[in-house]
C-alpha cells in the first residue's frame, strides 16, 4: 500500500494541510536519497488530536519536524492557517514559533541540563516579551501547576532533579506556556514506565481541553494512539496507508499492513494465543530502494502483479475512512496469516 | 562461599531429581556513595525444567538485577550478594567466575535487550556462535560452523552462509536479536534468560522474536525467564509470572490464576494503567500516583503503601510476607487483597 492521494483531505477549515510533501536524505556521498516522508498529504482540524502510527523507519517523525520547519521538506506544501511554512525564513519563520510548539521522546534530554526549570519553562515568554515580569511568573507558575508540578518547589531547581514522568510534565509546561495553536507531540510516552505513560496521557487530555490545543501525536504504540486521537493515520515507508476514526480503524482495518500490525500487539490476555494471529513476515525494506507500486506488497499476503505495477490512491471506502490498497480488506474480512511467518 | 566449599557442596549434593532452579532469599545489594541500593531484596522462587516464568515491573523494580545476580553477572566491586541459588542442587552464589564459566553459555544462557551493544561490532556474527560451541562442546572448527549454519536457520534468518561471515552492524536490529538468541542456544542450556528481548524492536518484529523464542523453548525443552515491563508480552507465553516491585516478588501465580483472580494492588494498577486496544478512545486510564520507590531508603511497611489506594495504618507500618501458595500455587504479600468483587468495579481508585 503506501500510496498518494488527496482524497481524504477535509474541503472544510483546518489548522494544518500538509499537501505532497517530499523530505529526502542525502546518503553519504554515494548519491542515493533515501525518500524518508514520499508524497504525503494530510491535514490536522480544529480541536483534534491526529494519530501518526507506523513502525520505526517510516518517516512518522520526520514527517513531524517537517511540520516544524526543523527539517526543511524537499517540496510540498505546509499550510498553518492560511500562511504555508515551506515558503518562510529565517524571522518570518520565527513568528510562526510560539504557535506551533514540539514536545520531544526523551524528556530528560529535551530540557538544558544547567537550566533552572523556572527558566527552562519562562524562555519563551522573555523571547516574545509576552506580558510583564510578573504575568510572566505567574504564568510560568500557572503551567506548572497545571502539569503536576510543584511550582514553588521546582523552578529553582534543574532537570536531573526530576524523574522522567516529571521531565515530561516540564516539557509539556514550556510547550503550552506561549499558548500555541497546535503541539507535535514526537513519541512523548515511549520512554516511560507504563504508569507513568498512564499519566502523562492523561494528562495530554487535560491540557488539550484546558487550553483549545490542536495535537499531532505521533508513537509507535497502536493502544496508545488509539487512546488519545481522534483520526488515526498510518504510515509505512514514507506513505500514509489508511486513515481513519480509531474505533474504525481499530475494529475493521482495511489495509493488510494496518491489520497485520493490529494482529502483532501482545494482547494482556492468557486465554489468547499469541501464535495462533495473523502477522507480517519479514521486516520493513530499505527506504533506500522501495519496492516499485504499493511499497507494502514485499510483505503483503494479498500483494498481486498490480501492486508492483501501480502505485495505489487513496479513496474512501466508507464514510471518513480512507486506505491506499488496491484489494482493501472488507468489514469483518481476516488478514491471511503468512505461511513464510518463519519465527 | 569459597572455591574449596563450592566444589565440596557441588560434589555432594548434585541430583538430576532436584528441581532445575531454586531460588532462596536472594538478596543483592549496590554500594553507592548515597547509600546501600536495595535492588533485590529477598527474592526466592522454584523453577521446574521446561518451565516459563515471567518477571514483569517496572523500571527500577530490580527485575533485571534479579536475572543478572542469579546468573552471576554481577559487577565485582561494592556488591553484596547473599541467599541461594541452587541449579540443579548445585549452589551458586559464592561461586567464582571459573566456576560459573562452565554454567554460562553451557547450563544457562542469556538473550539481553539491546542486540547492537551486547554484539561484539568487530567480529564476525559466525565467529560469535562458534566461540562458546568451541569453548564448551571440544567439537571441531567445521563441526561448529555447520552447528551455526543450522542455529542461524533454525533461528529463522535467510541465507545462512552469508550471514555468517557479516558484521552486526551489516543486519537490522531483528536480524540481530535473532543472532543473539542462537548464540544463547548454541550449546543447549538447560535456561535461558531473556530480558527485555524484544523492548527495541517494532511491534511487527516483536511478536516474530517472541514466537521464535517460545518455539525454541518448546523444542529444546529449556526453561526460560522472561523479564519484561509489558504484561502483554508473558501473558499468552509464560506458565508463571512473579510481579516484582521494589525488589520484591509482591505477587506470583500461574499465569491464568494471575489474570482472572489477581490479589495484589499493584498488579492490578499495573493492568489497569495500560491502554487497551479494545476500549474505545478517550477512555479515561486509571493511573497509579507517585513513582516507584526509592530503592535507599524505601518506605517502611508494605513498599507499595504510599501509592495503594486500599493502604491502611498497618500496611504502612508493618510489611505484609508473601504468603504461602493457596490451592492454585497462588502468593502475594498484601494485608487487604483485591477481592474478585471490588476488582471488577472499582478497580484503582
Amino acid at each position: 500500500m503506501a500510496g498518494t492521494g488527496k482524497a481524504h483531505l477535509s474541503q472544510g477549515e483546518t489548522v494544518l494541510r500538509i499537501e505532497d510533501l517530499f523530505v529526502e536524505f542525502p546518503v553519504g556521498r554515494s548519491g542515493l536519497k533515501v525518500s524518508a516522508v514520499a508524497g504525503i498529504s494530510i491535514d490536522v482540524r480544529e480541536g483534534e488530536t491526529l494519530g501518526l502510527v507506523g513502525e520505526s523507519g517510516c518517516g512518522k517523525s520526520t514527517l513531524g519536524k517537517a511540520i516544524m520547519q526543523i527539517v526543511r521538506a524537499n517540496s510540498g506544501h505546509v499550510m498553518f492557517g492560511d500562511i504555508d511554512l515551506m515558503t518562510l525564513q529565517g524571522e518570518e519563520l520565527r513568528q510562526t514559533r510560539p504557535r506551533l510548539q514540539m514536545i520531544f521522546q526523551d524528556p530528560i534530554s529535551s530540557l538544558n541540563p544547567r537550566r533552572r526549570v523556572g527558566k527552562i519553562v519562562r524562555e519563551g515568554l522573555d523571547i516574545w516579551k509576552i506580558g510583564d515580569e510578573a504575568s510572566r511568573q505567574a504564568k510560568v507558575l500557572e503551567v506548572l501547576e497545571v502539569v503536576g508540578i510543584d511550582a514553588e518547589a521546582a523552578i529553582g531547581r534543574r532537570p536531573h532533579e526530576f524523574s522522567g514522568g516529571q521531565c515530561q510534565r516540564i516539557s509539556i509546561a514550556r510547550a503550552v506556556a506561549t499558548e500555541p495553536r497546535v503541539i507535535i507531540c514526537d513519541e512523548p510516552v515511549s520512554a516511560l514506565d507504563v504508569s507513568v505513560q498512564a499519566q502523562i496521557l492523561n494528562l495530554l487530555e487535560d491540557m488539550k481541553a484546558r487550553y483549545g490545543l490542536t495535537l499531532v501525536f505521533i508513537a509507535h504504540d497502536l493502544a496508545v494512539v488509539k487512546n488519545i486521537s481522534d483520526r488515526v493515520a498510518v504510515m509505512y515507508l514514507g506513505k500514509l496507508c489508511e486513515i481513519a476514526t480509531p474505533d474504525d480503524l481499530y475494529a475493521s482495518p482495511a489495509h493488510p499492513y494496518t491489520a497485520a500490525l493490529l494482529s502483532a500487539i501482545p494482547v494482556a490476555d492468557p486465554e489468547v494465543n499469541p501464535t495462533l494471529r495473523g502477522g507480517v513476515g519479514g521486516e520493513i525494506p530499505s527506504p533506500l530502494a522501495p519496492p516499485s507500486g504499493c511499497r507494502f506488497r514485499t510483505r503483503c499476503p494479498l500483494a498481486t502483479e498490480k501492486c508492483a505495477e501501480e502505485e495505489p490512491q487513496i479513496q474512501e471506502i466508507r464514510p471518513n475512512h480512507f486506505v491506499a490498497c488496491h484489494f482493501p480488506l472488507a468489514e469483518g474480512q481476516e488478514l491471511p496469516a503468512l505461511e513464510a511467518n518463519i519465527a | 562461599m569459597s572455591a574449596e566449599s563450592f566444589a565440596e557442596s557441588s560434589a555432594t549434593t548434585p541430583s538430576s531429581d532436584a528441581p532445575l532452579l531454586v531460588v532462596n532469599n536472594l538478596k543483592t545489594y549496590f554500594k553507592t556513595d548515597r547509600g546501600l541500593v536495595r535492588a533485590v531484596d529477598g527474592v526466592s522462587f522454584t523453577l521446574e525444567r521446561g518451565r516459563t516464568l515471567g518477571v514483569v515491573g517496572e523500571s527500577g523494580s530490580g527485575k533485571t538485577v534479579l536475572a543478572r545476580s542469579i546468573m552471576g553477572l554481577l559487577p565485582k566491586r561494592d556488591v553484596e550478594r547473599s541467599g541461594s541459588v541452587k541449579f540443579e542442587g548445585v549452589e551458586l552464589v559464592g561461586a567464582d567466575n571459573s566456576l560459573m564459566a562452565q554454567y554460562w553459555g553451557d547450563q544457562m544462557a542469556m538473550v539481553f535487550q539491546d542486540p547492537m551493544t551486547s554484539l561484539n561490532p568487530v567480529m564476525r556474527v559466525g565467529k560469535q556462535i562458534t566461540e562458546g560451541l568451541r569453548q564448551h562442546l571440544d567439537i571441531s572448527k567445521d563441526h561448529a560452523n555447520q552447528t551455526a549454519l543450522a542455529l542461524l536457520s533454525s533461528v529463522g534468518i535467510p541465507e545462512p552462509e552469508r550471514r555468517l561471515r557479516q558484521y552486526p552492524h551489516e543486519m537490522s536490529g531483528g536480524m540481530r536479536q535473532r543472532v543473539m538468541i542462537a548464540i544463547a542456544i548454541a550449546c543447549g542450556p538447560k535456561l535461558l534468560f531473556a530480558d527485555e528481548p524484544t523492548t527495541a524492536l517494532d511491534v511487527t518484529v516483536q511478536a516474530q522474536i517472541l514466537d521464535l523464542l517460545q518455539t525454541q523453548q518448546r523444542d529444546r525443552y529449556m526453561a526460560m525467564i522472561l523479564v519484561t515491563h509489558d504484561l502483554g508480552v508473558v501473558a499468552g507465553r509464560t506458565d508463571e509470572i512473579a510481579v516484582m516491585y521494589a525488589g520484591k516478588i509482591v505477587e506470583k501465580a500461574p499465569t491464568k490464576v494471575l489474570f482472572s483472580n489477581l490479589r495484589h494492588p499493584y498488579t492490578e494498577a499495573l493492568l489497569s494503567s495500560i491502554p487497551k486496544i479494545s476500549d474505545p478512545s478517550h477512555t479515561r486510564l486509571k493511573t497509579i500516583g507517585g513513582r516507584p520507590p526509592n530503592l535507599i531508603n524505601p518506605p517502611t511497611g508494605c513498599k507499595f503503601s504510599p501509592r495503594c489506594a486500599y493502604a491502611t495504618d498497618k500496611c504502612r507500618t508493618e510489611e505484609p510476607p508473601l504468603s504461602a501458595p493457596d490451592s492454585d500455587g497462588h502468593q502475594f504479600s498484601c494485608w487487604f487483597p483485591v477481592e474478585l468483587s471490588a476488582k471488577q468495579t472499582s478497580g484503582v481508585r
